[in-house]
């Protein structure tokens, strides 16, 4: 491990659990613990996986002059969502745009009342914050909050933590509440990066082991690494920044043009106004040219990003690349999202990825490969 | 005769024939297999080259041949069923056998007492 890795208030936690830590984003983090991937992924679907995601950047906008209005107005000029008509307790999903429409970054805004808390990805957290303080400083304070963030993930998630809080039961998904566990002010939001119920709880560094302990203490919650957070997600047909989104790939053609509301389009009170508007506007009227798809293999053999894909088996140029790709614990095959030209994005098309000098017939599916089980009403 | 590889395989030889798996140490790195892809029976390998993959939920690694040689037999159990290259990477989990180009080639390979001294 490079001599300059940041830990996470977890660190010892995972160590003692028998965590095999890897480098991410600057950190060490545990890509699994004993019991391994698959198991860690399936607990997650049957039961409550509990994942450390302390290296993603928690982000307060402060309005100086007290009124969230003004902090939401202006992070309207970056995020092209409606964050003016959020309201408190909610939480939205939103994309960070750069000049020619691409993604700099994905990310979470929670109204927690008199501020703004976004929760953004942990590789991005630093430009993010001085792409931030470039553009906002004039009417926010902006802190970077030294906060632990753990993920309870499953369709036991809301049991194992109302043990320590009966109110979480009454949230829905996207609520975001502050609520007091293990004796301390923790922010919840019930959401969550596995297609799965469950919450993200913020908590003071030095509480995040304490709390951690209370939640494993509940036998049907079980340490998860990044590994199957990473299997999860791609099962939940869930983009991760640096893959299947960047700088070269816009909403529309990403399948997330629904995170940009009317109010924000084309006719709508509040259109435009973000970086990359123009391009991003024309592209939501225009349609995508290649568009994001789910993908699954005929054989078993997993095909991973960068594999490139070809309308026939003997075609010369390829049409798409694989962006995510590996094998899905719970579907036992392999899953894969990617871009395809948009007359071959319908399920059931059939293409060709090269693999190790080989075209691999595939098929495309629709996303999620495992429906979500978000608690909606 | 039971060698080992900086590579973390393994090779045991009887005549000119040698079995070849990955080592329990190369297995526990990789985590769970879902997927391995084993040479064809009378494919030539040539030492350094890559003989195998074996593929993890997370990730693809080839297994390079540790020696030259032709192929004789590949173990169809542990392609219809990876978590036993997982569970068994030093007995049921063997990946192939190949015959020898140069039997004398397993000298220059560690035994079971410098590979357990091996820094891994």
């Amino acid at each position: 491990m490079p001599f300059d890795t940041l830990r996470t208030p977890l660190h010892a936690l995972h160590l003692r659990h028998g965590a095999r830590m890897v480098p991410f984003a600057g950190y060490a983090m545990p890509v699994q613990y004993p019991e391994g991937l698959l198991r860690e992924h399936l607990h997650t679907r049957a039961q409550a996986g509990l994942f450390d995601v302390s290296h993603m950047g928690q982000i307060q906008l402060i309005p100086r002059t007290g009124n969230l209005v003004d902090a939401a107005r202006a992070l309207e000029t970056l995020l092209p969502i409606d964050v003016l008509g959020l309201q408190p307790g909610r939480q939205r999903y939103g994309l960070l745009l750069d000049e020619t429409g691409g993604i700099r970054d994905d990310l979470m805004v929670a109204h927690c009342g008199d501020t703004l808390v976004l929760v953004v990805n942990a590789a991005n957290k630093l430009a993010d914050e001085a792409y931030l303080r470039a553009h906002l400083t004039g009417i926010c304070e902006i802190a970077v909050l030294p906060r632990a963030l753990l993920a309870l993930q499953g369709p036991g998630a809301e049991t194992a933590l109302a043990r320590l809080a009966p109110e979480v039961a009454a949230m829905r998904f996207m609520d975001v509440r502050t609520i007091e566990l293990a004796g301390t002010s923790a922010l919840v939001t019930r959401s969550g990066y596995t297609g799965e119920d469950g919450f993200e709880i913020s908590v003071p560094e030095d509480r995040a082991e304490g709390l951690a302990e209370a939640l494993l203490a509940d036998v049907s919650v079980r340490l998860v690494g990044l590994g199957a957070r990473d299997s999860l997600r791609l099962e939940a047909g869930l983009c991760l920044h640096g893959a299947d989104i960047d700088a070269g790939t816009d909403p529309v053609e990403a399948g997330l043009g629904w995170s940009i509301p009317a109010v924000r389009r084309r006719g709508g009170a509040r259109e435009g106004g973000f970086p990359g508007a123009a391009a991003i506007l024309a592209a939501l009227a225009a349609g995508p040219t290649r568009r994001r798809v789910g993908l699954r293999t005929e054989g078993a053999a997993p095909v991973r990003a960068g594999a490139l894909l070809f309308a026939e088996e003997a075609a010369g140029d390829a049409i798409g690349r694989i962006t995510s790709g590996g094998f899905g614990p719970s579907l036992q095959a392999p899953v894969a999202m990617g871009y395809l030209p948009v007359a071959l994005t319908e399920p059931g098309t059939r293409v060709f990825a090269e693999v190790r000098g080989r075209r691999l017939p595939m098929v495309v599916n629709g996303l999620p490969f495992v429906p979500a089980g978000f608690k909606r009403a | 005769m039971l060698r080992f590889t900086d590579e973390h395989e393994w090779l045991a030889r009887e005549g000119d024939v040698a079995t070849v798996g990955i080592t329990t140490h190369a297995a526990e790195q990789l985590g769970d297999l879902v997927f391995i892809e084993l040479p064809k029976v009378g494919a030539r390998l040539v030492k350094g080259e890559a003989a195998a993959v074996v593929e993890s939920v997370k990730a693809a690694s080839d297994v390079y041949a540790p020696v030259s040689g032709e192929v004789t037999e590949v173990n169809d159990a542990a392609v219809a069923d990876p978590s036993s290259v997982g569970s068994d990477p030093q007995g049921a989990g063997w990946l192939y056998r190949i015959r020898l180009d140069d039997p004398s080639a397993l000298d220059d390979l560690m035994d079971e007492a410098a590979y357990a001294a091996f820094p891994k």
